[in-house]
Parts: structure tokens; sequence; C-alpha cells
């Protein structure tokens, strides 16, 4: 087995790391990039906490080798505030009680980043069927439902 | 690390794609959207020697329109653009309907239909759809090539008639017939769950309003996607009417599955699922193919 050499742009700074190309997107993002923000549940695609962007879209980091993301611009939760200030979406996830023990929340804010650009304006089912690939066991997804709702709006109102 | 050790190449042409194939043969695995893939070599289920990434083949990853009104889709499409192109909208509205139903969106964001007709889950939606639609199937392998139709392919649980040596890289779907309807419907305990009982359906009709044609194909009642034939019959030919549509619904769920119950669904539930689905499916399919819905 021979050691790849792969490229990523994650929250757009450029990473080169030297890796075994059975290492997980989720492993390297925590293992190799120290980037623990992206939790690790399942590691079997059932849970969605390790959701992130990849290409702009979401994907489970679990499901994907390191080596496919070669080339790739990947989005965690570490990239979500910018200049000191949480997203949005981070922002009304505070706001909304939208999280308890945060376990699953870095998969539901890209999960929800994702499902807004692709339906800003999602009507309560679409957000609870936007949201259904991502577990929480804390919630009862009320407060989630609820955020995703306030920022649909302030997301809005800030294009 | 949770896979096995192996070999990883990531071909940049089909042509090397095939050949690395015919090298490795059976101890290779292709990688396509990995969604069922991956997580079973995470559980060591699957270790292959070598996992051919066919991610890079732009060639595969392309829609055309044929001028005969049918499409060309190639194997590493992505679940989300069958969801989202309006080719596949207006030419295959019964794939448009189904994508929907497959898993989460960011399942639909890697998966593709290639490597769901090549998983051949007979829980999976697409597998399906393609035998509703007469999908015939490309198969390559280095130096030649075959065509395969949808109702040959599926061979049995996560089987088909692909050889070690091939690879599934095209999928062409006929026009649809004219007055036709279609419709697809799915039971699952939440949204995205595997489908309990579902049904892939297109009718056509004849200018007398009679049914000329009828397709139900189920998913989840067997070990492959299920077609009834004989139920069709009792359709074909007949003015569609909330009778006809039960008694094909009586005999599909009756006689020509046979569901494996499981705790969340016994086979008599799945046959009761499946009755009231085709009944559902069946008047919408009509309802469109008369221009009324």
């Amino acid at each position: 087995m021979t050691a790849h050499r792969v490229r990523v742009t994650v929250n757009e700074r450029v990473y080169e790391r030297e890796i075994e190309p059975r290492l997980l997107l989720s492993d390297f993002l925590r293992h190799e990039l120290g980037l623990t923000g992206t939790h690790v549940g399942c590691e079997h695609g059932v849970c969605g906490a390790c959701t992130v962007l990849v290409d702009g879209l979401a994907a489970r980091s679990c499901l994907m080798l390191a080596v496919q993301a070669n080339g790739a611009e990947l989005v965690t939760v570490e990239g979500l505030m910018k200049d000191g200030q949480l997203h949005p979406l981070q922002q009304a996830f505070h706001e909304h009680h939208g999280l308890q023990c945060g376990f699953c929340t870095p998969g539901m804010l890209l999960t929800a980043l994702d499902l807004l650009r692709t339906n800003p304006r999602p009507t309560e089912v679409e957000i609870r069927q936007g949201l259904s690939a991502v577990l929480c066991r804390c919630t009862g997804y009320q407060g989630i439902v609820k955020a995703v709702e306030a920022a649909a709006v302030a997301l809005r109102s800030s294009r | 690390m949770k896979p096995a050790p192996f070999d990883y190449l990531a071909p940049e042409s089909l042509d090397a794609a095939l050949e690395a194939l015919a090298r490795h043969g059976g101890d290779a695995k292709l990688l396509a959207g990995g969604q069922s893939l991956i997580p079973v070599m995470n559980f060591r289920l699957a270790q292959p020697a070598v996992l051919i990434d066919l991610n890079r083949l732009r060639e595969l990853d392309q829609i055309r329109a044929d001028d005969d009104g049918g499409l060309r889709i190639g194997a590493m499409t992505r679940q989300r653009t069958l969801e989202r192109d309006p080719r596949i909208a207006e030419r295959a509205p019964l794939l448009h309907e189904a994508v929907p139903f497959i898993a989460h969106p960011q399942i639909r964001n890697r998966g593709t239909l290639g490597g769901s007709l090549a998983h051949a889950d007979p829980a999976a939606e697409l597998p399906a759809v393609a035998v509703a639609l007469r999908a015939r199937l490309r198969l390559r392998r280095a130096g030649g090539e075959r065509w395969v139709e949808a109702r040959d392919f599926f061979a049995g649980l996560l089987t088909t008639a692909l050889e070690p040596d091939e690879i599934l890289v095209e999928v062409a779907l006929p026009p649809p017939a004219p007055r036709s309807g279609w419709a697809f419907l799915e039971v699952a305990r939440r949204h995205g769950d595997y489908a309990q009982v579902g049904l892939a359906a297109g009718v056509s009709l004849d200018d007398a309003g009679r049914c000329r044609e009828a397709r139900l194909v189920y998913l989840s009642v067997g070990d492959r996607p299920v077609e009834a034939r004989e139920a069709a019959r009792l359709l074909e030919g007949t003015t569609p009417s909330d009778e006809t549509v039960a008694a094909a619904a009586d005999k599909a769920s009756q006689d020509e599955m046979d569901p494996t119950g499981d705790i969340h669904a016994s086979a008599d539930f799945k046959r009761h699922l499946a009755r009231v689905l085709t009944k559902r499916v069946l008047r919408r399919a009509f309802a469109r193919a008369k221009g009324e819905a």
C-alpha cells in the first residue's frame, strides 16, 4: 500500500498531507488537520454528525475517503464563523435552543446550510425532511427546526 | 482506520479504469458514490484488495438527450443531478418523481445512478424505476461492450449480470409513450428510511382510452425488483376504473410477490401496503395519462 499525497482546501486554507488511502475524510479532518469540530458518531452513514460541505454540497465525511477529497474545497463547522461573528445559522441555534449536548450540531449546521442554499424559503416540513439525515438525541428537534426557520429569514434579509 | 488496507487507483479515463479492472478483476471493487460500499468497508464486511475510484471519469457524468426523445445517462451521474436536471423531469418523469425518495440530500449529493443499479439492493428505488422504464444498460469491458435490459440485469439480492471485468457505464431510457402516465410512491417508517414497500408504475392509453400497457414494479418485496405482469394484464385492454385498479392491486399483492417480514413489517402487512400503494399509484398514473393531473 502506497501513501498518497492529497491537497485540500478546508475553510479557505490549503493543506497537504501524505496519507493511506483507507483514511476516512472524517478521520483526516480530525486527526491529520486537528479540526475536531467535525464529530464522528456512527461511522457508517446513519447519524449525520460528520456532515461537511464538499465543493459546496453536504456530504458525510465518514462515507468518503480522504484521498477522494484531493483538489476539493471543504467547509467544516470551524469555517462558519467570520470576523468573530457567529454565522446566522449558529446565532439562530444559540437563540432558539437548537442544541443541548452539541454533538450533532456541526452536522446539523452544515446540513442546514446546504438546505438553505438549495431552498432559501423552506416550509417546516421541508426543514424536517432536509434535516432527517442528522440524528439528535437531546432536543426533540423542535428548537433545531425553529432555529433553521429563523436562520432562513436572517439569511434572506442579509442578501 | 476503519476499512482494511487496499490499493487505491483513481483512473482519469474509462479505458484506464477498464484496464485496471481487467488486471485486478475479482480482487477489485469499483467505487462510485460510496454511500453503500464505504459503510460495508467501514464494517470490514467488504475488504477489497484494490479499490478503483470512478469519480474522476467525467465522461460517465453526463446526460444526453437523444433525437428520438430518449435519454442517455452516464452511470456516474449523481442522484442530485437526476433530481434537478430539467431533461430528466421532462423525458423521464417517473425517475424525477422517485429520486427524492432516495435516502437523504447528503446521500443524493454523492450517490450515483450506476452505483445504485450495480449495488442492486432490492429495497432501493432506482432498480425498480429502471425496470419500469424499460431501461437498457450499457456494460463495458476492456475491448468490448454489451447492452442488457434492466429486467435481465438484476439477478438476485445484491447480484447483477455484471461480470467481474465489466463496468456499467450508461443507462439508456426510451422516450415516454404517447398518452402515458406514471407514479412512484413508497412507505417508509421515517422520511429517508428504506422503504417497507414501494412501487414504480407506468401506464399508457390507446385512442379509445383503454389501457394499452401497464408496468408495475415493486421494491422491498423480494430479492430484486418485482414486476407484477399478471396484474398488468388485468389492466391492459380495459378502460381504467376503480374496479380494474382494485383487481390489479389484489392480484399483484396476493399472487405476484413473496415479501419477507421483518421486525417492523410482517409479510402480510407488506402485502397490505402493496395493495394500498398499487391503488394510489395507478389512480395517479391513469389520471396523468388522461391529462387530468
